[in-house]
C-alpha cells in the first residue's frame, strides 16, 4: 500500500493541494475556517526550530500548525511555485 | 430602542469599524480574539436611537470556547433588528461559509467587505453588486481603518434600520446544518470573487524572514523588549522628573501657604497624606503614557502572533501552547484583559494553567514600582537593566509555575493560529489606544488610590502625640507583626505596610510610601536609598513582581475560573513563590558578601 504524504511531511518552500483531513468534528471544523479543506493549495512557509510549528500560506492567509496537527491532513505535494 | 449587532470572523475589523462608528474606543489589535466580551455604545443613525454591539469574533458558530458562547448567548437572548457581518475580502474564500451560515438565522443582514484598502493592494476585486443579488442581502466596501467608503455605509444602515422596525429574535434552532453550503459557497466564489495568488514576496513575508528566524527568532525578541523599555525609560524619566518638580513646586509655593491657617493635623493630612500620596502616584503618568502608546503598535503590528510562533515549542513542553505566551505580553500592560483573553482556549485545563501563570506578568502597575525603585538604587546606565532582568524574572517565575503544574492541568488544545499580516496603526489609533489604556490608571488614582493613601496617613498617624510613622503608630504595631515573614527578606518593617496595600493595587505602593515617610517626590529618592541598599531593594522587588498583582485580578481569576478553590490556590501559590524567591535572593546575596 501506498504510503500517504501529511503536511507534516512537506519541507518549506514546498506547494501541495490537500486531499483529506482527519481530524474530530470540531478540530476538522477550525482547520475549514481557516481555509485548510480538501481541494485547497498550501505553501508551507516554514518550520520552527526545536519541532516547533510550521508555518503555512493557504489564499492570503498565514497560518501556524503544530505538527502533530498537521500529520491529520493529507496532502499530494506537486513541484514548483504556487500556480 | 433598535439594536445591531457587528458579528465576523475574528480579525476582519469588527471594532475598528465599531469604534468609527460610535466614536468608542474598543481595543483594537492585530490578533485574533482581541474582543472576548460584549460592548455596546448607543448612537443616533437615521433620526433613532439604536445600539450596537461589538462581539468577539467566531470561526463558526459551532464553537464551544468562551468567546464564542458569548456570541451565540447573545444571538438565542437578544432580538436585534440587522446584523452587521464583517469580512476580509482578500479571505473571503474561507469567510464567505460564516456569511452563509449567518444568514440561515433569518435576520436582516449587511455584509462589510473591510479592509478595501488591503484587497486592492493586493489586488483582489470582487463583483460587488453581483455578490449582493446572489446573497439576497446589502453588500459595501469599506476600509474601517483609513474611512473610504464609511459614509455609504452608514447610509445603507440606515435603510435597513428603516425597513426593519422592530427587533427580531434569530432563528437559532436551524443552526445545526450546514454542509448544504459547500455547493452554493463555490458559484458564488467562482462568479463574483476575484483572488490573485501570491506570487511574489510581500514585505510582510521578508519581514517574517528574518524575526521568525530559527535561531536569531528568539533573540531578536527579547532584544526588541530591551529597545522598547530603554526607549520607555528614555523619553518617560524626564517628562517624570519634570511633572515632579511641578508639583512640588505647586505645593511649597501655593497650596502650604493657602493651607496655613488650618489646624495640623489636617494640614499635614491634606498635604502630606493626599496631595504628596496621589500626586507621587500621578508623576508616572507619563511613563505609563509612553509605554501604553508602545504597547499599543506591537499590538497592531501583527508580531504577537509571531511571538506565538516562536515561543511555541517551549511552551508545549510546559504544557501551554504560544498563545498563553502571547496572554503573558498582553499582561504587561494589565493583567486583568490577559487573563480574559484566554477565553479563546477551548479545554478548561488548558485555560486555567494559562490563568495561573498570567498574574507573574509584570504589569503597568508594578513597573512604576520597579522605576521608582530602579532609578532611585541604580546609576541611569544600569536602571534598565535591572528593570530588564524582573521582565526576565516575570517569565522565569511563569514557565517555572507551568512547569510544577503542567500535569495537574494536562489538556490536549489543538493548535491552530491565524498569523495576520503584519500591520503599522495610524497615528490617531495609536494614541487613542494608548490614551484609552492610562485612563483606566488615572481612574484608579481618582478613587481607591486617594482611599489607600488616606487609610495609610491614618495608620501612620494615630493614635496622635507619637512619632509619626514610628513604633507606637497602628502601622508600627502592624508592622511589627509582620515582622518575622518579612525580617528574612530584608524588607524594612515600613515598607511592609506598603506591601500589605500593594495587595489591592500597585498603585498604591509609592503613595504609600510617600506618605509613610512624610515626604513628597523629590525627597523621597534620598530617604528610600539611605534606607536600603541594593540588595534589599531588588529583594523587595521581587516580592512586589511575584505576590499577588491586585485584588482586580483576583476578582477576574475568580470569575473567569467561576471557582473559588482555583482562586485560592493561585493566591496561596503566588505568595508562597514570591517569598521563597526574595529569600532566596536575598539570604544568598548576603551569605556571598554582597
Ligand atoms: N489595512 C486595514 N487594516 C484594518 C482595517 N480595519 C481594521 N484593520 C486592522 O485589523 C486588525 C484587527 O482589527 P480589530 O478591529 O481589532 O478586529 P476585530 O474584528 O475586532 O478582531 P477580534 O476582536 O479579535 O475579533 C487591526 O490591526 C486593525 O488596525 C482596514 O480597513 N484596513
Ligand atoms: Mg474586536
Amino acid at each position: 500500500m501506498l504510503q500517504r504524504t501529511t503536511l507534516e511531511q512537506i519541507i518549506p518552500g514546498q506547494c501541495a493541494v490537500i486531499q483529506g483531513i482527519s481530524a474530530g468534528r470540531e478540530l476538522s471544523r477550525r482547520m475549514i475556517a481557516l481555509g485548510l479543506r480538501p481541494g485547497s493549495q498550501l505553501l508551507v512557509l516554514r518550520r520552527a526550530a526545536l519541532h516547533g510549528p510550521l508555518q503555512v500560506r493557504v489564499g492570503h492567509t498565514e497560518i501556524m500548525i503544530r505538527r502533530g496537527e498537521a500529520a491529520k491532513i493529507w496532502v499530494q505535494p506537486y513541484p514548483g511555485g504556487p500556480t | 430602542m433598535k439594536k445591531i449587532a457587528l458579528l465576523g470572523m475574528p480579525n476582519t475589523g469588527k471594532s475598528t469599524f465599531f469604534n468609527r462608528l460610535t466614536g468608542s474606543i474598543a481595543k483594537v489589535g492585530n490578533w485574533p480574539g482581541i474582543t472576548v466580551d460584549l460592548l455596546s455604545a448607543k448612537i443616533l443613525l437615521g433620526g433613532d436611537m439604536v445600539e450596537v454591539v461589538d462581539l468577539p469574533g467566531i470561526y463558526n458558530l459551532h464553537g464551544f470556547s468562551d468567546d464564542e458562547q458569548v456570541v451565540r448567548q447573545f444571538l438565542e437572548e437578544q432580538p436585534v433588528n440587522a446584523l452587521v457581518v464583517i469580512a476580509n475580502p482578500t479571505q473571503l474564500d474561507r469567510q464567505l461559509a460564516l456569511v452563509l451560515q449567518l444568514r440561515s438565522l433569518g435576520l436582516p443582514m449587511i455584509l462589510l467587505l473591510n479592509m478595501s484598502d488591503e484587497a486592492r493592494r493586493l489586488g483582489v476585486h470582487i463583483d460587488v453588486p453581483g455578490l449582493a443579488r446572489a446573497l439576497r442581502m446589502p453588500v459595501a466596501e469599506l476600509s474601517a481603518k483609513y474611512g473610504q467608503g464609511f459614509p455609504q455605509v452608514r447610509h445603507q444602515m440606515e435603510q435597513i434600520l428603516r425597513q426593519q422596525g422592530t427587533p427580531r429574535a434569530a432563528q437559532t434552532g436551524v443552526l445545526q446544518e450546514d454542509d448544504a453550503l459547500g455547493q452554493e459557497l463555490n458559484t458564488l466564489l467562482r462568479q463574483h470573487v476575484t483572488i490573485p495568488v501570491q506570487i511574489k514576496a510581500g514585505w510582510s513575508e521578508r519581514i517574517d524572514k528574518l524575526l521568525l528566524h530559527p535561531w536569531l527568532g528568539l533573540p531578536l525578541f527579547f532584544l526588541a523588549m530591551l529597545l522598547l523599555f530603554e526607549a520607555v525609560y528614555g523619553v518617560g524619566t524626564p517628562l517624570q522628573d519634570a511633572l515632579g518638580w511641578t508639583l512640588d513646586t505647586v505645593k511649597t509655593t501655593w497650596l502650604a501657604p493657602a493651607l496655613a491657617g488650618f489646624p495640623p493635623l489636617l494640614q499635614n493630612f491634606l498635604l502630606s497624606g493626599i496631595y504628596d500620596g496621589v500626586g507621587t502616584v500621578l508623576t508616572f503618568l507619563p511613563i505609563i503614557l509612553v509605554f501604553f502608546v508602545g504597547m499599543s503598535v506591537v499590538e497592531d503590528s501583527g508580531y504577537l502572533a509571531r511571538a506565538a510562533f516562536l515561543m511555541d515549542a517551549l511552551m508545549s513542553r510546559l504544557g501551554l501552547d504560544g498563545r498563553a505566551f502571547v496572554m503573558q505580553l498582553m499582561g504587561f500592560g494589565c493583567n486583568v484583559p490577559a487573563i480574559m483573553g484566554t477565553r479563546i482556549m477551548r479545554s478548561r485545563s488548558a485555560r486555567l494553567l494559562s490563568m495561573l501563570i498570567i498574574p507573574f506578568s509584570l504589569c503597568s502597575a508594578r513597573l512604576q514600582v520597579f522605576l521608582f525603585f530602579t532609578s532611585v538604587l541604580f546609576s541611569p546606565r544600569t536602571a534598565p537593566l535591572v528593570l530588564f532582568s524582573l521582565y526576565v524574572m516575570s517569565l522565569l517565575a511563569a514557565l517555572l509555575t507551568a512547569l510544577v503544574w503542567k500535569r495537574r492541568f494536562s489538556s490536549y488544545e489543538p493548535m491552530l493560529l491565524e498569523m495576520p499580516p503584519y500591520r503599522l496603526p495610524t497615528l490617531r489609533q495609536m494614541f487613542s489606544q494608548g490614551w484609552q489604556q492610562s485612563r483606566h490608571f488615572l481612574a484608579g488614582a481618582s478613587g481607591f488610590i486617594v482611599l489607600g493613601v488616606v487609610a495609610v496617613w491614618a495608620l501612620t498617624h494615630f493614635p496622635t502625640g507619637v512619632t509619626p510613622a514610628g513604633p507606637d503608630t497602628l502601622a508600627g504595631i502592624l508592622a511589627s507583626w509582620l515582622e518575622p515573614v518579612f525580617q528574612p527578606l530584608g524588607i524594612d518593617k515600613l515598607l511592609s505596610i506598603a506591601l500589605l496595600f500593594g495587595f489591592v493595587a500597585k498603585e498604591i505602593v509609592i503613595g504609600a510610601l510617600a506618605v509613610i515617610f512624610g515626604s513628597s517626590n523629590e525627597a523621597l529618592g534620598g530617604i528610600i536609598s539611605a534606607r536600603m541598599d541594593w540588595v534589599q531593594a531588588y529583594g523587595f522587588m521581587l516580592f512586589t513582581l511575584i505576590y499577588t498583582p491586585c485584588l482586580a485580578t483576583v476578582a477576574a481569576l475568580q470569575r473567569e475560573s467561576r471557582s473559588w478553590g482555583f482562586t485560592s490556590f493561585s493566591l496561596l501559590w503566588s505568595l508562597g513563590l514570591a517569598w521563597i524567591t526574595s529569600f532566596l535572593f536575598y539570604q544568598g546575596a548576603r551569605a556571598l558578601g554582597l
